[in-house]
């Protein structure tokens, strides 16, 4: 299963995972199947115990200072890898832009600028970095996929997970009207404005289930707990998942904000 | 017009329950991008003309001060005369002044987000001149006595039964929902009107400093008789619409029509210098430009400064899914969507207006399809560092993010907040896999469920799992 | 207070610039900048063989809802003029007095009320001159001038415009450099890019042809 490591130095490549902190907190499984991604393709993984949190609460909530401080801490803990890698694309867009916090003669400016150059979002590096030939187990289900924005505009984010789950056998992939169109989700946003983020996200289910696919993929948990969120209070049967979720085979679990229950009543179903 | 910005809130939220206003921005959302997307597509030079638009109005504005005394030089040297107005009174004044003394009763006017800006026409009927909108956008806002809630498209937020009634109402016609009839209705009205009018006001898309120009661009003629027909032409146009040459000019209308409505090129784009020459037999005896600063020239040298590249387009507006949610009117201003949302707190101030920078997403499709290339959510984002410097947001907010910042700085707190947060939450859950409500009152969970942790923390289970692996490794 | 406005405006500028006014040397390298005025990538589309761009003025055109009638001579354009009046049943017309139209016979027209004038309101039909047509987008450049008032390409139902076939350029600045070419000094009031007829999409988005401009834009391409 483990394909050729296309590194610089020959060896297999060393890469710190960001874990981000919804991952962190709300779904460790989509950092197992990022770390299960990541080993497939031939990559040592590690995780810094000393992260924390990207830091974009505070970059956009207009608190620089502290954006700074917490920028100086990721940089830190992410000294030394290769690669940094996170199933993230709006987490890994803040990493590239921590330059813009520092003066240029503080050390942290061009260190920010290194850790910027070694941070990618999980299906770019698979897809543009390493370049990885991966089997993968098969899923057989109509999905649709959400094209985050920071991912998407911040990173170039769109051939990469289709390419990707192009490679799993059974996949077909539905595409949604507007499938680029923000979900209203905005970090603090969707708690400062909610009524239109509420519309936001209204607009995104509609879209998203009038494809009649079986299951939702997106590459960011934010995104993703907000659509499911708003899916499970309109009774809508899409699950939602991480796209790496699909890409590991690990999709054992209830979807995101699916119960115990009603996940063993689907699998019940299908069989 | 007055100020409702510091409402943004309740005015987004009566926006979102108004079924016309929601059917009239679903016309937005379903024509302009698709336009645009096909008028991009048949131009492959579009991506290469952005990068020069973007290059050549930074130029620009580095070299402000000399394009603006070449413009002046240049209308004098054909003719007209250049007013600077520091502010909206001493440009309301100004052409006040113009007004009086060419002894006018009625003034014809093409599309102006200036004069909206500096509540042009309030302040000539204040003072015994009638202005008369033109465009048929305008013209039906100004029979509603509204205001418009799009750059371009001013009464974008109307249903064609809105335009019906008034029409009926203030022409005494029968009631009609044909446009095409509605239409030629008001192309009677304004007929009277242009003919009759003693001077014509018009804005200006681009002025050239090369030949002392102006230009306007209009699909429907009104801005070309409301500039021709009187005896006197003023343009109200402000400091940030000067480019070197007509060749530069010409790079910014290959994009502004495809960026704007997806047009190939607008029906008119017409460019004006001097007034009416001697052998002349039509045109305007007097040509009159104000050049209105109100708070610009302050932003260079800032960090609003790319700001100034704007050329009022609207595709940042037409794009966005706040804009295209709640609407112009909710923005509470002149300059609605993304743009104003940059501009507005510049002109009147970030505590009247700072919700709207914060009213954002930061999905950025705003940048990504301005023709200029203007950071729009970076330029947000100085704005909400303005606040916050001010300690202008919500006092909770700040202590909220001031105590979550703490954390975020220390891991070992970190790692026991996320755990605590994970199994309280997913302890709220229960079985269920979700919350339907959360303990405080919450914007999310009035809408949304909030899907449950899965439990426990990555963190905590890699270094369980990493431990087992190093205890199987030391056993073998 | 205009000239106080004035220095302050600038003042800001310069201030925000971290500069004073620019030495004379930079002034200079402007100056030349305008005197050239350098023009940014032509799209390609712009830059076919002669008869391409023919052919892409007429579709572009056709496309902006301009109605297009070839005629192979300037000399034919009276009698085509007079064929439209008879088709459309109108009775009068005003035309430009530019010397080429004075030039030629307009015996054609007898019995129609023929008239060199600026528009007025209820005036139904003009014809004038262009100056050139731009491929491009379709596109027709025209200027005032003592034979061409403004108001014959605005203020009619029903304005017709006569253009050679030779006066069509591939792009906008290939007309700008013929018109500094021929009016040199003398710049004029208005040039007027008039790109099909007028319209409005003000009412839902629904857009419907004819608003305060022209409702047909007739051109008469002269194949010369």
């Amino acid at each position: 299963m483990t394909a050729t490591p296309n590194s610089p130095t020959g060896r297999a490549p060393q890469v710190g995972l960001f874990v981000t902190c919804l991952v962190d907190m709300f779904r460790p499984s989509v950092g197992f199947a990022t770390v299960k991604l990541l080993e497939m393709a031939g990559c040592r993984v590690e995780v810094p115990d000393t992260q924390t949190c990207c830091g974009q609460p505070t970059y956009n909530s207009g608190d620089r200072r502290s954006t700074a401080e917490i920028a100086r801490g990721v940089i830190d803990s992410f000294d030394g890898y290769e690669y940094v890698v996170g199933p993230s694309g709006s987490c890994i867009g803040m990493l590239h832009e921590y330059p813009q916090l520092f003066d240029k003669t503080d050390p942290y400016h061009s260190r920010a600028l290194d850790l910027a150059a070694r941070a990618f979002e999980i299906t770019s590096f698979l897809t543009d970095v390493i370049g990885a030939d991966l089997s993968l187990e098969s899923y057989s289900k109509k999905v649709t996929y959400h094209d985050s924005c920071a991912g998407l505009r911040e990173l170039g984010i769109k051939k990469q997970p289709r390419h990707l789950l192009g490679k799993v056998d059974g996949v077909e992939i539905e595409e949604m009207e507007e499938a680029e169109t923000c979900c209203g989700f905005g970090g603090t946003f969707c708690i400062k404005y909610p009524d239109i983020s509420n519309r936001m996200v209204g607009n995104k289910t509609k879209n998203a289930t009038a494809t009649k696919a079986d299951v939702l993929l997106g590459g960011d948990l934010g995104c993703l707990l907000n659509m499911a969120g708003k899916l499970k209070r309109e009774g809508e049967k899409l699950e939602v998942r991480h796209v790496v979720e699909v890409l590991a085979g690990m999709t054992d679990t209830p979807a995101i904000g699916q119960s115990v229950e009603e996940f063993n009543y689907e699998l019940a179903q299908e069989a | 017009m007055e100020i409702k910005t510091p409402e943004f809130k309740a005015s987004s939220r009566i926006a979102l329950e108004d079924v016309s206003l929601q059917k009239a921005l679903g016309n937005l959302r379903d024509g302009f991008p698709q336009k645009r997307a096909a008028a991009v597509a048949r131009m492959p030079e579009f991506e290469t003309l952005r990068d020069q638009a973007r290059d050549l109005k930074n130029h620009t504005i580095e070299h402000l001060d000399y394009y603006l005394e070449q413009f002046e030089t240049n209308v004098t040297k054909h003719g007209g005369q250049v007013h600077w107005a520091r502010d909206g009174q001493q440009a309301r004044e100004a052409i006040l002044k113009i007004c009086q003394s060419a002894d006018a009763k009625t003034v014809t006017k093409g599309k102006s987000m200036v004069s909206e800006e500096i509540a042009l026409n309030d302040y000539l009927e204040e003072n015994g001149v009638q202005p008369v909108e033109t465009d048929l956008g305008e013209y039906i806002l100004q029979l509603r006595e509204d205001h418009p809630s799009h750059i371009i498209a001013p009464a974008i937020h109307l249903n064609l039964d809105d335009v019906s009634d008034i029409f009926s109402k203030k022409h005494g016609t029968e009631r009609t929902d044909d446009p095409a009839a509605l239409m030629q209705e008001a192309r009677e009205m304004l007929r009277k009107q242009f003919v009759g009018a003693d001077v014509g006001i018009t804005g200006a898309n681009f002025c050239v400093a090369e030949t002392g120009s102006t230009i306007i661009v209009t699909n429907e003629g009104n801005g070309d008789l409301t500039q021709t027909l009187p005896k006197v032409h003023v343009v109200i146009t402000t400091i940030d619409k000067v480019v070197p040459t007509l060749e530069d000019m010409t790079l910014y209308l290959r994009l502004l029509a495809r960026s704007a409505t997806g047009q190939e090129f607008t029906v008119y784009n017409t460019l004006s210098t001097g007034p009416r020459r001697e052998e002349d037999q039509d045109g305007p005896d007097e040509f009159h430009v104000v050049l209105l600063d109100n708070g610009r020239s302050e932003m260079v040298g800032t960090d609003f400064q790319d700001m100034l590249r704007c050329i009022r387009c609207s595709a940042c507006m037409n794009h966005c899914p706040v804009y295209g949610s709640v609407g112009g009117h909710a923005y509470g201003w002149v300059y609605p969507g993304p743009m104003g949302s940059v501009l507005t707190p510049k002109l009147i101030g970030i505590d009247k207006a700072g919700h709207l920078p914060n009213a954002s997403t930061f999905c950025g499709t705003c940048e990504s399809v301005c023709p200029v290339r203007i950071p729009l959510p970076k330029m947000m984002r100085h704005w909400r560092e303005r606040e916050f410097e001010k300690h202008l947001s919500p006092t909770g907010f700040r202590f909220g993010l001031g105590v979550w910042s703490q954390f975020a700085r220390r891991p070992k707190l970190y790692r026991w907040l996320a755990k605590l947060s994970s199994l309280s939450l997913k302890t709220l859950s229960g079985k269920k896999g979700r919350l339907k409500s959360l303990p405080l009152k919450n914007g999310w969970t009035a809408w949304r469920d909030l899907p449950a942790p899965q439990g426990g923390t990555f963190m905590d289970q890699w270094k369980k799992e990493q431990g087992n692996k190093q205890h199987k490794g030391g056993q073998q | 207070m205009s000239q106080n406005a004035r220095d302050q405006i600038l003042g800001n500028i310069r201030r925000g610039l971290g500069r004073g006014e620019l030495s004379q040397q930079a002034q200079t390298q402007l100056r030349e900048r305008i005197g050239q005025h350098p023009r940014h990538t032509i799209p390609a589309r712009g830059q076919l063989d002669a008869e391409g761009q023919v052919a892409l003025f007429r579709s572009m055109a056709e496309e902006a809802a301009a109605e297009l009638i070839d005629i192979d001579s300037l000399e034919k354009l009276p009698i085509a003029v007079a064929d439209f009046l008879q088709q459309n049943q109108l009775k009068q017309l005003l035309r430009g007095s530019d010397a080429a139209l004075e030039a030629l016979d307009w015996g054609p027209l007898e019995g129609i009320k023929v008239e060199s004038r600026p528009v007025q309101a209820g005036d139904p039909i003009s014809l004038t001159l262009s100056f050139a047509g731009i491929a491009e987008t379709g596109t027709l450049m025209l200027h005032s001038g003592p034979n061409s008032p403004t108001t014959m390409n605005f203020l009619t139902d029903i304005h017709l415009v006569a253009l050679r076939q030779s006066q069509i350029v591939g792009f906008y600045e290939q007309a700008w450099q013929q018109l500094r070419e021929t009016v040199g000094e003398n710049w004029p009031r208005t040039v007027n890019m008039i790109t099909g007829p007028s319209r409005s999409a003000d009412i839902e988005q629904r857009l419907q042809m004819g608003a305060h401009g022209p409702k047909r834009l007739v051109i008469f391409m002269i194949n010369d």
